[in-house]
C-alpha cells in the first residue's frame, strides 16, 4: 500500500509533466511566432536585400519562455502572495491621503533641487498622459463605452489650436475653449452612428475612426499640409508676457517684466504648472460631474442598458454627453500639446497613442482617477527608465502589463469609490 | 388608468402577444398570472415600449402611449420593477435610490423626501445604504428594486415577479409592502408565479396562456376558480399552512 508521502509524490509528478507539457506548448507558440519575427531579418547589402537568418536568438527566445512558463506554473502559488504588497495601497483607505501626496509632489517639481529640463519635460509629458487618461475615463471607466480612437480627439484639439493660432493669430486663451469645443463636436459626430453599439463592436468603430481622422490629416493637404505637419505654432505667453531673450519691439518679455535673467527653464516650467492645472481641473470638473445625475447615469449605463431606460433615462443623451465630454477633454489635451512642441504632424496621432491612454485607464482599474495617474506613470516612466536597453524596452514593457494582468487583473486600483456616503454629499475628494 | 386593446407583440418572427385586452382603473390592484412562457414579461416590456407593440393601442390616462420611446414613457408616470431586479450590482444601495429618482423630480428636497419614504417601507435599505446593490441577498435586491422604481413617484407600478426565489417570509413581508404602496396611492399592476399572494391581494387578476388573456374576474373569483386551481395552484404554489 503506498504511503501518503508516495501518493504525494505520484501527484507531483503528475503536476510536473502537466506543467513540462503545458511550457513545451508554450515554447511551441514562441518558435511559430519567433521563425519569421526573429529568425529573418532582411538586411541593406550595398543597395541589395540581403535576407539574414538569426536561429540562435529564435532558439534563445524559445528557451527563454519554456522556462519562464514552466517557473510561472512552478511558483503559481507566489501569485497569491505577491499582490498583497501591492492592494495595501490599492484598498482605498489610504486614497486621500495618497492623491493629495501626489498632488502635492506634482506642484513642487519644478522647484526641486533635482528638476533640470529632463525633469520638467518628462512630468510635462506624463501629465499630458494623465489628462488624457482622466478624459478617456469619462467614456470607458464610468459610461463603459470601450473608445479605441480617443486619439482622434486629441489631434482635432491640436489641429485646432494650431490652425486657429497660425491663421487668425488667436491667442492660447482664446484657442483653448475653442479647440475643447471642436473636438466635442466631433465626439458628438462619433457618438451618433455608434449609439447602438457595445462592446467589440463599439471600439471597432472608434478604432476606425481615429485612423480616418489621421488619414483625413495626412490628405487634406491645403489645410493640415499633410505629413508634412504644421510648423512654427505660437507659443503661449505668460498672460501676454512671451518667453522671449530678445522680444520683439515694443513687448516686454517674462524674465524683463519681473526683472529675472532670461532662463530658457522658465517657459518649461510655466508649460509645467499649465498642464498641471488643466489636469487638477479636468479630476475637479470630472469628479463633481460623477456626484450629478449626469455622472451617476453614465455609471448606471455602464452597469445595466436596460434597467436605465426602464428608470426613464434617455440612454442617447447620456452616451452623447459622454463621449462630448470625453472628448472636450481629449480636445484640450490636444491644444496644450500642439503648443508646447510648436510642431505638429498626423504621426503624432498614431492607434499606438489611443492604445497607450485605454491602456492607461484600464490599467488604472476603470473608473478610478488616482489609478488613471499611477498607471500614466508606469507606463510613460517605465520606457524612460528602460532607455539603456533600448532594444529591450518593448519586451519590458510588455512584461510589466502582464505581470499587472496577471496581479492586479481588476486595474491597479479598481476600487469604484461610492459618489454618495452615509446619506449626506460625500467628503470632497482630490 | 392603463387600457390595452389588441396589442400585439413580436420579437423578429416569434409573436409573443396576439391581442391583449386588458385594462387597470386607478387605484387597482391588478394581478396576472400565467404559466412560464405565457408572455407576461412582455407584456410589461411592451407597455414601457420595448418591444414596441406591432398592432393596438395603449391608453395611458387617455394618451396613446404606444411607439413612444421608453424614457418618455416612464416620465408619463410608469414605473417598472423588471423580472430580475436588474438593480445596479457596482453602485451602491444609495446611489440606486438616487438613480431612481432620474424620471421625476430631482431636486434635493424631492430626493430626501423619496429617500424617507424607501426607508420607511424598507428599514433594512437604510442599514445597508452604502452597501454595494451586487452585495445585497436576493430579498434586499428586490425591495431595493421596488424603492427604486418609487423613487420617481409613479401613477402606475408594474411589478415583475416579485416573489421571485425568495423565502415565503420574504415574500409575504413584499406582499403586504405592495399593499401599502397601493394604498398611499399607486395603482399597482403585478405579474406573479405566486398565484395565491397575488391573487389574494389583488382586487382583480387576468390570466395569460399563448399570449392572450384567456380569463379574467376579481381576484378572489379567481382564486376560487377550478380551472385556475388546477392550473396555478394544487400543483404549484400552495397556501401555505395557516395562511
Ligand atoms: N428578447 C426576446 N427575444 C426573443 N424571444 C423572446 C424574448 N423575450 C421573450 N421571448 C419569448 O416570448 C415568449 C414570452 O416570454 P415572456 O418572458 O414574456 O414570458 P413570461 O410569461 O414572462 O414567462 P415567465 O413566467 O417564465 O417569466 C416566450 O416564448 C419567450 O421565449
Ligand atoms: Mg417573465
Amino acid at each position: 500500500m503506498p504511503s501518503a508521502v508516495d501518493r504525494l509524490a505520484v501527484r507531483g509528478a503528475g503536476q510536473l509533466a502537466g506543467r513540462l507539457r503545458d511550457a513545451a506548448a508554450a515554447a511551441f507558440v514562441t518558435l511559430v511566432l519567433a521563425l519569421p519575427l526573429v529568425g529573418l531579418r532582411t538586411v541593406d547589402q550595398g543597395g541589395a536585400l540581403v535576407l539574414e537568418t538569426r536561429w540562435d536568438w529564435v532558439a534563445i527566445g524559445v528557451a527563454a519562455v519554456f522556462v519562464g512558463r514552466l517557473a510561472l506554473g512552478l511558483f503559481a502559488h507566489l501569485r497569491l502572495r505577491v499582490p498583497r504588497v501591492v492592494p495595501r495601497v490599492a484598498q482605498g483607505v489610504a486614497m486621500p491621503w495618497l492623491a493629495w501626496a501626489v498632488a502635492g509632489f506634482a506642484v513642487a517639481l519644478p522647484f526641486l533641487p533635482f528638476a533640470d529640463r529632463y525633469v520638467i519635460d518628462l512630468g510635462t509629458t506624463l501629465l499630458i498622459y494623465v489628462m488624457l487618461g482622466w478624459g478617456l475615463n469619462v467614456v470607458v471607466g464610468l459610461a463603459g463605452l470601450l473608445d479605441l480612437g480617443y486619439v482622434a480627439f486629441y489631434a482635432v484639439g491640436a489641429y485646432a489650436y494650431a490652425l486657429l493660432a497660425l491663421n487668425f493669430s488667436l491667442s492660447f486663451w482664446i484657442c483653448l475653449p475653442l479647440a475643447g469645443l471642436l473636438a466635442a463636436l466631433f465626439g458628438i459626430a462619433l457618438g451618433f452612428p455608434v449609439l447602438r453599439l457595445r462592446g467589440d463592436y463599439l471600439a471597432i468603430v472608434t478604432l476606425g475612426f481615429g485612423e480616418m481622422v489621421r488619414i483625413i490629416l495626412i490628405n487634406w493637404q491645403s489645410l493640415t499640409n499633410g505629413p508634412n505637419g504644421l510648423p512654427s505654432i505660437p507659443r503661449p505667453s505668460f498672460f501676454g508676457l512671451p518667453f522671449e531673450r530678445a522680444p520683439a519691439e515694443g513687448t516686454t518679455s517674462f524674465h524683463q517684466f519681473f526683472g529675472l535673467d532670461f532662463a530658457p527653464e522658465h517657459r518649461l516650467i510655466f508649460l509645467y504648472l499649465l498642464i498641471l492645472a488643466l489636469a487638477l481641473l479636468t479630476n475637479v470638473f470630472v469628479l463633481r460631474l460623477r456626484r450629478l445625475p449626469l455622472g451617476r447615469a453614465w455609471e448606471a449605463l455602464r452597469e445595466d442598458e436596460i434597467a436605465c431606460r426602464a428608470l426613464g433615462i434617455n440612454p442617447t443623451n447620456v452616451k452623447l454627453s459622454a463621449f462630448a465630454i470625453g472628448a472636450m477633454l481629449g480636445g484640450f489635451a490636444g491644444a496644450f500639446f500642439a503648443t508646447r512642441q510648436g510642431f505638429i504632424s498626423p504621426e503624432s496621432f498614431t492607434f499606438i497613442e489611443s492604445a497607450t491612454i485605454v491602456a492607461i485607464v484600464v490599467l488604472g482599474g476603470m473608473g478610478s482617477q488616482i489609478g488613471v495617474v499611477l498607471a500614466a506613470a508606469f507606463l510613460v516612466l517605465l520606457p524612460e527608465i528602460g532607455r539603456e536597453f533600448a532594444q529591450f524596452r518593448m519586451l519590458v514593457f510588455g512584461l510589466a502589463m502582464i505581470l499587472i494582468m496577471i496581479w492586479r487583473p481588476q486595474g491597479l486600483l479598481g476600487h469604484r469609490e461610492p459618489t454618495v456616503r452615509l446619506g449626506r454629499a460625500a467628503a470632497p475628494r482630490p | 388608468m392603463l387600457a390595452l386593446t389588441g396589442v400585439h407583440a413580436h420579437y423578429g418572427p416569434i409573436e409573443a402577444l396576439r391581442g391583449v385586452d386588458l385594462e387597470v382603473a386607478h387605484g387597482e390592484i391588478v394581478a396576472m398570472i400565467g404559466a412560464n412562457g405565457a408572455g407576461k414579461s412582455t407584456l410589461l416590456m411592451t407597455i414601457c415600449g420595448a418591444p414596441v407593440p406591432s398592432a393596438g393601442r395603449i391608453l395611458f390616462d387617455g394618451a396613446d402611449i404606444a411607439g413612444l420611446p421608453t424614457f418618455e414613457i416612464v416620465r408619463r408616470g410608469i414605473a417598472q420593477v423588471p423580472e430580475g431586479r436588474r438593480i445596479f450590482p457596482r453602485m451602491t444601495v444609495l446611489e440606486n435610490l438616487q438613480m431612481g429618482a432620474a424620471a421625476g423630480d430631482a431636486t434635493p428636497s424631492a430626493l430626501a423626501a423619496g429617500l424617507e419614504r424607501a426607508f420607511a417601507l424598507f428599514p433594512v435599505l437604510a442599514e445597508r445604504r452604502t452597501q454595494r446593490g451586487g452585495t445585497l441577498s436576493g430579498g434586499e435586491q428586490q425591495m431595493l428594486s421596488i424603492a427604486r422604481a418609487l423613487m420617481a413617484r409613479p401613477r402606475l407600478l408594474l411589478l415583475d415577479e416579485p416573489s421571485l426565489g425568495l423565502a415565503p417570509m420574504v415574500v409575504k413581508q413584499i406582499f403586504q409592502v405592495i399593499g401599502e404602496i397601493n394604498r398611499a396611492g399607486t395603482t399597482v399592476l403585478l405579474v406573479e408565479q405566486n398565484a395565491y399572494h397575488a391573487l389574494r391581494l389583488a382586487h382583480r387578476g387576468y390570466v395569460m396562456a399563448q399570449g392572450r388573456v384567456v380569463m379574467s374576474g376579481s381576484g378572489a373569483a379567481l382564486l376560487a376558480d377550478p380551472d385556475v386551481r388546477a392550473a396555478y395552484l394544487e400543483g404549484g404554489a400552495k397556501p401555505p399552512p395557516g395562511a
